[in-house]
């Protein structure tokens, strides 16, 4: 998508917009010329991007873990802030973007995007905050104190408690009166954190107590509010943009309701089967929820909607620019970035709601390419980007991303590699380039959810557009059905191993010329390779290969014989095409130690070559069979157990907390503690081991 | 090469174009100081290099050859199959239960990935001991390990507990002998159970017996050419000494074993009773002893060490002969080889049909085209070797010798290499000849054959009598590599001929000689004895040349080695 500068129609705009006669004349126009990007990844790399298309400097700032990432060299002006956390540090910030002469600071998401103090702060020492006033996020900051504001506006909300009272037993009653299952949200929270919910009174002082607790540790603020949850419910969110002439429009609604942990993983606008009445009512609820606060820039208003009945209630305004703001600009056909810096600087809205309505077209969708395994429960996962390889970007195909091939995605922050965003005239048809786009997304290092997200953008009831938030438990059983791994697969993976490690036949080097084999009977070359697929943990996938002639083999895998395969193999790009007896077959296939990474056919698959059984028997009998390891590269929180404890199965031993979210590890079976290699505050290295377990029939 | 093409090659100068192009007052017309020189494109030398084949695949001869080569080769494939299965199924099948490794695919593990093993004489001891000893218990052959050629010499303990026959000492001399000449480093795979006990006396005593083995490991090693022992097996008495006088040992746990003498011999020696692991087990030669350097966990692993041993080595790596990665094929179907040639040996090979099928883009420099056309001589490469070719195209007279003896001079002072195609029934007779000194104009050639100092490969496509055999680099001029086409015959003289000779001498023995003599001189009655490195395809002679300049060229080999000649009878 195009970007489009604005200043160039600004001065006409101003002039029709005083023409009609907008409140606030006494607002000076005063034109950025220098952003503070106070962010990291895509985002500073999306602001950075339409600042430089209206001639606008930019200065970054990065940390030291990401002084090499792409937004640190987006700009000649990047300025080290130092630890990881330093991207919260207001103040630092503050004193850079004076020392760098910038006249405005954008926040991004997250981070300070919308900490009050932080927009203060700025206004106070005449930088420009980039976002609502610090009133407006205040106001809609407080999840309590929001919904009275949003209630006196007729804006309608949930049935809850959102009171100061967080007495437990106070609470608890109040959940009764609501009626369960209720929701136990800190007030501070967002994002899924601090977050849970009771679906009986019998549950609910335990759900309180772990949502009190992560609060504490994320917000430090352990505050929350209590409210009813709707159980089949639909996420639909307004993007409004409000000026300080009093003007405030709608730019369309999003769906995202396929969320995992109580995070978005796609969105789409517009909402899917949305009576336009419903639609109408929501876009003017949401004008009206930001007019109720005095906001200005942008922000979007989210509301929790109900599928049978066409309820819908105002659950939080976000006071930023979101991370799914490219779906409303692929309909909108609108900058929203270049919007924020004209908001920011004085200027009109500039267009009219009406505009803004008809210029709506066709529909987006957005897919958020993350670092986790959605297999094992989406956990976060980091490494190096050892391969990455993106779809072509057209006018419906975009990507807004923060990383390139090589960089390291580290735990300090969100698992989020980049946005697939598409845009067709019908749902259909940007559902169809989505799923085009995703086969040609290759990422190797991490686990990703790219292949989820292909089971997804292919599932008859996401086609069918009948989506709520708890789309994937729903679909379990259909999103994660076991996938079988084409046999082709394992004979290119071998193939591959095999050229990797040959030298390429040269017609001068005689050894390498015969690789078929000389003599009469002496075909030396025929040799296994085995592998191991993780979804087959039981089976060792043995493939044989015998070279007939330099570059071509006879494979064996079980009973399936693929006779005279003429391969042809590139290292540099590490591909490889094979002429199977019934079709080619072209694959990409990275390795990483023992891992392999095969795109096939749109499709990704990992496999690992089989350890040889001297190497097992060298590094001995491990201790990593009667250790509980850590999943990921974390921190760890809390450890629950002693040593010399008995555990039961499941019981909670360790809480880690990695890409700022918590996960309680759980005992996978009976047994006595023996040791525990790492206590509270140790950072440690995914596959360390947390806890060691006494070996069966060893004495405790 | 046709007429036509080499008068339009002697046509340098044409006269009258000059006074077409130049005007006449120009000073240089009217001087004339100089002709034109026309550009020759080098692809006019090119196809005038080409051999030009008139072979003819749809004659009768072309078909009879083809069937009776057909016929051979069919029958040597059956033999070699059978016997690179080793020995028989229940040795091999004790042999897996041990978690042992097969000797073939020790070496497969040990081999880089999709490269060529030169197998050396896989036919020794065929049909020579009364008992089926496949390949005499061992597997010899040159092959690629982390980029260096290496010699490996594998014992087959499936076949007769791997002990050491006397061909199998031969054979096993024979490999160090080429890793010698070659300097390629050696991989001992050594399980064996050392001297084969009832063929003792063919075994120990002699100067190329059993004691040689280490007397030439002692002196390899002296002239820096590794020498790495892999102990997958016991390794008794003698057989000690393997690993005892290698480089860098690697010894397998469980498997392995090193000992002078084993447990029942101490037993009976000293009363000392000891499990062959705590005599000389892996553990022990490796913690306690320090007789091997590397303990394996199996033999997958020892290989493993194996390789990595080479690539410590520092051992250069072979470079390629040309700068130009690709070489031309042969521009004729090598196959047809099996046509051209013929089983009856008294029919003619036309030679240069047989070089057109061996040498890079048939392309063929002969030198002394017209002089001496029995022996046919030239330059020519092979897999981007560079290499001389002395070829028979008939018997040898006195000018093909003087000839011979001229171009492996010119070889020798240039450092290329000689590949000698034998097709020889001897030099010639009569009182024309010896008049003519056919004796010292023959040993000239031998004389050049056995001083020439740059690597010599001989192939025998055909007849291999009589002096001839000298005057063309037979196994007694130590040639790198000798190697023989199914048809091959080698004998003193041809069968009928000797028994004729036989009968005028008036010799009682002469019945029934022709049919002894026809047997001993088949090409398998040769390998079996390794008198030779293989009988070979002859559509594959191309590949085993390519493969044997590799391991004659590459690695620490300067290839310019002086040679100095004696005394040449003019």
């Amino acid at each position: 998508m195009s970007l489009r500068p604005f200043l160039s129609t600004r001065h006409s705009l101003r002039r029709r917009l005083y023409s009609s006669a907008a409140a606030a004349t006494e607002v000076q126009h005063r034109p950025i010329r220098n952003i503070l990007i106070a962010n990291r990844g895509e985002i500073a790399l999306r602001v950075s991007r339409t600042a430089s298309l209206s001639g606008i400097r930019t200065t970054t700032i990065y940390t030291l873990p990401d002084s090499l990432s792409e937004h640190a060299h987006a700009s000649p002006y990047s300025i080290n802030i130092g630890p990881s956390n330093a991207y919260l540090d207001g103040e630092k910030i503050i004193r850079i973007a004076k020392e760098q002469g910038c006249d405005a600071v954008h926040p991004g998401y997250g981070f300070l995007s919308e900490n009050a103090k932080f927009a203060e702060r700025c206004k106070e020492e005449g930088i420009v905050f980039i976002g609502p006033p610090g009133s407006a996020i205040e106001s809609m900051g407080n999840k309590s104190a929001s919904k009275d504001i949003m209630l006196a506006a007729g804006v309608p909300c949930v049935p809850g408690y959102h009171g100061s009272n967080q007495d437990p037993s106070f609470l608890a009653a109040e959940a009764d009166k609501m009626g369960f299952p209720v929701l136990i949200k800190a007030v501070k929270g967002g994002g899924g954190k601090g977050m849970r919910i009771a679906t009986s009174a019998a549950e609910f002082p335990a759900m309180l107590e772990s949502a009190k607790s992560e609060s504490k540790s994320s917000f430090g603020d352990d505050t929350v509010l209590v409210e009813r949850y709707i159980t089949t419910p639909r996420h639909i969110e307004v993007q409004v943009f409000a000026d300080a002439f009093g003007n405030c429009v709608a730019l369309g609604e999003r769906d995202c309701s396929v969320q995992r942990r109580h995070q978005k993983i796609i969105e789409e606008s517009p909402a899917p089967g949305l009576d336009e009445a419903i639609r109408k009512d929501i876009w003017k609820k949401a004008r009206d929820a930001a007019l109720a606060v005095g906001y200005q820039g942008a922000g979007t208003v989210e509301f929790i909607f109900d599928n049978d009945s066409g309820e819908f209630f105002f659950m939080e305004m976000n006071t930023r620019l979101q991370v799914e703001h490219p779906v409303t600009e692929m309909v909108c056909g609108q900058d929203l970035v270049a919007w924020q810096v004209m908001v920011a600087s004085g200027l009109p809205l500039p267009l009219t709601q009406e505009q803004v309505e008809a210029q709506l077209t066709g529909h987006a969708f957005e897919a958020r390419i993350y670092a986790e395994n959605p297999e094992k429960g989406f956990i976060p996962d980091s490494g190096k980007l050892l391969h990455l390889s993106t779809p072509k970007t057209t006018d419906d195909v975009r990507i807004d991303s923060g990383f390139r091939q090589g960089d390291e995605l580290t735990t300090f922050y969100d698992p989020m590699i980049a946005k697939l965003i598409v845009r067709g005239t019908t749902r259909e048809e940007a559902l169809a380039k989505l799923r085009l786009a995703l086969e040609d997304y290759q990422v190797a290092g991490p686990s990703t959810n790219i292949e989820f997200l292909k089971t997804l953008a292919n599932h008859p009831s996401f086609i069918a557009g009948d989506v709520e938030t708890g789309f994937i438990k729903k679909h379990n059983d259909s999103l994660f059905a076991a996938k079988e791994t084409p046999v082709e697969v394992y004979a290119q993976s071998a193939l591959s191993i095999i050229l990797a490690e040959s030298q390429a036949p040269k017609s001068s080097d005689p050894f390498t010329a015969l690789a078929g084999g000389v003599g009469w009977a002496s075909n030396y070359q025929k040799r296994v390779v085995t592998l191991d697929n993780p979804n087959t943990p039981d089976t060792k996938i043995i493939v044989e290969l015998e070279p007939v002639s330099p570059a071509c083999f006879n494979i064996t895998i079980g009973t399936q014989i693929f006779p005279n395969v003429a391969v042809r193999h590139s290292s540099a790009d590490n591909t490889l095409s094979s002429y199977f007896p019934h079709t080619r077959v072209d694959s990409r296939i990275i390795r990483d130690g023992s891992s392999l990474y095969v795109f096939q056919h749109g499709k990704q698959h990992r496999l690992s070559l089989s350890q040889p059984a001297w190497l097992e028997k060298l590094s001995g009998p491990s201790e990593a069979k009667s250790s509980v390891l850590a999943p990921m590269p974390c921190k760890v929180l809390r450890v629950e157990v002693k040593e010399g404890d008995r555990v039961v199965k499941d019981q909670a031993l360790v809480v880690i907390e990695s890409m700022k979210m918590e996960t309680v590890i759980r005992s996978p079976k009976e047994g006595v503690v023996k040791r525990l290699p790492h206590g509270e505050g140790d950072v440690v290295k995914a596959g360390v081991g947390l806890v060691v377990f006494e070996e069966e029939g060893e004495d405790a | 090469m046709s007429s036509l093409l080499r008068t339009q090659l002697r046509c340098r100068t044409i006269r009258p174009t000059i006074a077409a192009i130049r005007p006449a007052t120009s000073a240089l017309s009217a001087s004339k100081a100089r002709t034109i020189t026309n550009h020759t494109p080098r692809i006019a030398e090119q196809s005038f290099t080409q051999i030009k084949s008139n072979v003819d695949t749809s004659s009768q001869d072309f078909r009879d050859n083809a069937k009776a080569m057909g016929e051979l080769t069919t029958e040597l494939k059956a033999l070699h199959a059978k016997i690179s299965l080793g020995g028989n199924e229940k040795a091999r099948k004790k042999h897996l239960e041990r978690k042992k490794m097969l000797p073939r695919d020790r070496i497969t593990a040990l081999l880089d990935p999709n490269t060529a093993f030169l197998e050396l004489s896989p036919l020794a001891a065929h049909e020579l001991y009364g008992e089926e000893i496949p390949a005499a218990g061992m597997i010899t052959g040159i092959g690629r390990v982390c980029g260096v050629e290496c010699m490996i010499v594998a014992n087959d303990s499936t076949v007769k507990g791997g002990t050491y026959y006397p061909v199998t000492v031969k054979k096993h001399l024979r490999a160090q002998e080429i890793a010698k000449e070659n300097n390629l480093p050696c991989i001992y795979l050594v399980d064996s159970g050392g001297a084969n006990l009832p063929n003792q006396a063919e075994v120990f005593p002699d100067v190329d017996n059993f004691g040689r083995i280490f007397f030439n490991q002692a002196r390899m090693s002296a002239q820096g050419i590794p020498q790495i022992s892999v102990v997958m097996g016991p390794c008794t008495a003698g057989g000690a000494y393997v690993p005892a006088m290698s480089d860098e040992s690697i010894i397998v746990q469980n498997s392995g074993t090193i000992f002078l003498a084993g447990p029942p011999l101490v037993k009976a020696a000293t009363g000392e009773v000891i499990s062959a692991e705590d005599l000389g087990g892996g553990e022990l030669h490796s913690k306690i002893s320090g007789v091997t350097d590397y303990l394996a966990v199996d033999d997958a692993h020892a290989l493993v060490l194996a390789r990595r041993c080479i690539s410590n080595l520092n051992w250069p790596q072979s470079s390629t002969p040309v700068a130009v990665e690709e070489i031309k094929e042969p521009l004729y179907d090598p196959k047809e080889l099996n046509g051209i040639a013929s089983t009856n040996l008294r029919k003619p090979i036309e030679i240069k049909e047989v070089i057109a099928r061996i040498v890079d883009g048939s392309e063929f420099s002969e030198f002394k085209e017209h002089y001496g056309t029995t022996l046919v001589t030239g330059f020519a490469k092979i897999h981007g070797y560079q290499v001389g070719i002395i070829a028979n195209n008939g018997i040898l007279f006195s000018e093909a010798s003087l000839k011979g003896a001229h171009f492996i001079q010119l070889c020798s002072k240039r450092g290329i290499p000689l590949v000698f195609l034998q097709n020889i029934s001897g030099f010639m007779v009569g009182s024309d000849a010896e008049r003519g000194g056919i004796a010292k104009n023959g040993a000239k050639l031998v004389n050049a054959v056995a001083c020439a100092d740059v690597p010599k490969f001989t192939v025998v496509i055909g007849a291999s009598y009589g002096a001839g055999n000298y005057g063309m680099c037979g196994r007694a001029y130590s040639p790198r590599f000798l190697w023989m086409w199914p048809n091959a015959k080698i004998a003193v003289m041809g069968a009928e001929q000797l028994e004729s000779v036989m009968k005028t001498v008036g010799s009682k023995g002469a019945d029934g000689l022709k049919e002894q003599v026809e047997r001993e001189s088949m090409a398998t009655f040769s390998s079996a004895r390794v008198w030779d490195d293989g009988v070979i395809q002859p559509e594959e002679t191309r590949g085993y040349l390519g493969l044997g300049l590799r391991a004659a060229l590459g690695g620490r080999n300067s290839g310019d080695k002086e040679t100095s000649f004696g005394v040449f009878r003019m």
